[in-house]
């Protein structure tokens, strides 16, 4: 019983990239006009969108297919806490140095 | 046993508190620092092309080729490959959980798909590189400045810069100091700003060469498990690890696949 589940699962994870994936590419090819124009957080609607597909397309493959949202949670502590601290604080030294010599901002 | 050793001392030796062995630990661990590699690539890249946005291409008008079609199909061939890389990703994901049950032919099968889609992806890239390496059938200017510009359609004294029409003096002034080029590499690229193609080239070589060694790994498995070796070990976890590295492969892809061809 519990085998047929985690292959169902399989290929539900598959079928939910594979559609979030299409629509990607179909935002990708047609551009709707008023994600252009419409900004949250300094960013097109457009890009925005994008964004949050990927990490939500970035959760199932880690979570389902690398099985860590079945692992203990001091694991998916030491993988998921380091890349939420370091990635956004690579990211804002990025910035910030690059607003200090003037090549942005 | 190791159940028998008190939970208290969890930390103290002899017992996994995350209740993985070391190789799949480690294997995690070289993931993340993996993936704070590419992220610093990426963040890179997102920066440069702030910088330089005036002169920087569209992925659209760049990758819009797809084999044996005519015309501009722009997103439909790196799409294709997108699906590619994820559906190895499945047959790489059922071999790992028939590893688990040890059917061994299974498991031959689903690995010997996954090969299968790694290598078509990998095609898939050279063909986009020698594509991009290439160039279009008209090529650009490089002026003296470093600035890219193309000739307005069917005329030879008008030229169109960084989206700036140029005509008259202006126009044979930029065409006289100006050098043709076709194609891209590392040091001039004709869609645009040359750092363009050497993120290109740097990142999807960066992330092609795991996925040329994913392929080198799971054909090396695959020899394994047709040898009887983790038959003999009483378990297939070996299937489970590099599974784990072949599904970041795929998770980078996705990342990669947003930031150059669709923001």
């Amino acid at each position: 019983m519990a085998e047929e589940n985690s292959t169902r699962q399989i290929w539900i994870v598959f079928w939910v990239l594979f559609f979030l994936t299409t629509v990607e590419v179909l935002l990708g090819i047609f551009k709707p006009q008023f994600m252009l124009t419409n900004y949250l957080l300094g960013v097109t609607l457009l890009n925005m969108t994008f964004i949050v597909l990927t990490i939500l397309k970035a959760y199932y493959i880690v979570a389902t297919f690398m099985h860590l949202g079945h692992e203990k949670k001091s694991l998916k502590i030491s993988i998921v806490g380091p890349m939420c601290l370091l990635i956004p604080y690579l990211l804002f030294i990025l910035l910030s140095e690059a607003s200090f010599h003037g090549a942005i901002g | 046993m190791q159940d028998s050793i008190t939970t208290k001392n969890i930390w103290g030796g002899g017992v996994r508190p995350m209740v993985a062995s070391y190789g799949k630990l480690m294997m995690w661990f070289f993931l993340m620092t993996d993936a704070l590699t590419f992220s610093a690539f990426l963040g890179a890249y997102g920066f440069q092309r702030f910088v330089h946005s005036d002169a920087w291409p569209i992925a659209d008008e760049v990758f819009n080729h797809f084999p044996f079609l005519h015309g501009e199909y722009p997103m439909l061939f790196v799409a294709l490959m997108t699906f590619i890389l994820i559906m190895s990703s499945v047959t790489m994901v059922l071999a790992v959980h028939h590893g688990h049950k040890m059917n061994k032919k299974v498991v031959l099968f689903w690995l010997g798909l996954t090969i299968i889609g790694g290598l078509i992806f990998l095609g898939s890239q050279a063909w986009e590189w020698y594509h991009f390496i290439h160039g279009t059938y008209e090529g650009a200017l490089l002026g003296a400045d470093g600035s890219i510009a193309h000739f307005v359609t069917d005329t030879t004294n008008q030229i169109i810069r960084h989206g700036e029409i140029l005509t008259g003096q202006n126009a044979l002034d930029f065409i006289a100091s100006a050098t043709e080029i076709k194609g891209a590499n590392l040091i001039f690229n004709e869609y645009g700003h040359p750092l363009f193609a050497d993120f290109f080239f740097f990142i999807t070589g960066f992330h092609g060469f795991h996925v040329f060694s994913g392929v080198v790994i799971l054909i090396i498995i695959f020899i394994n498990v047709l040898r009887d070796t983790y038959e003999k070990r009483g378990h297939y976890e070996m299937v489970e690890k590099v599974g784990l590295y072949w599904h970041f492969v795929d998770l980078v892809w996705v990342f990669v696949f947003t930031f150059f061809y669709l923001v």
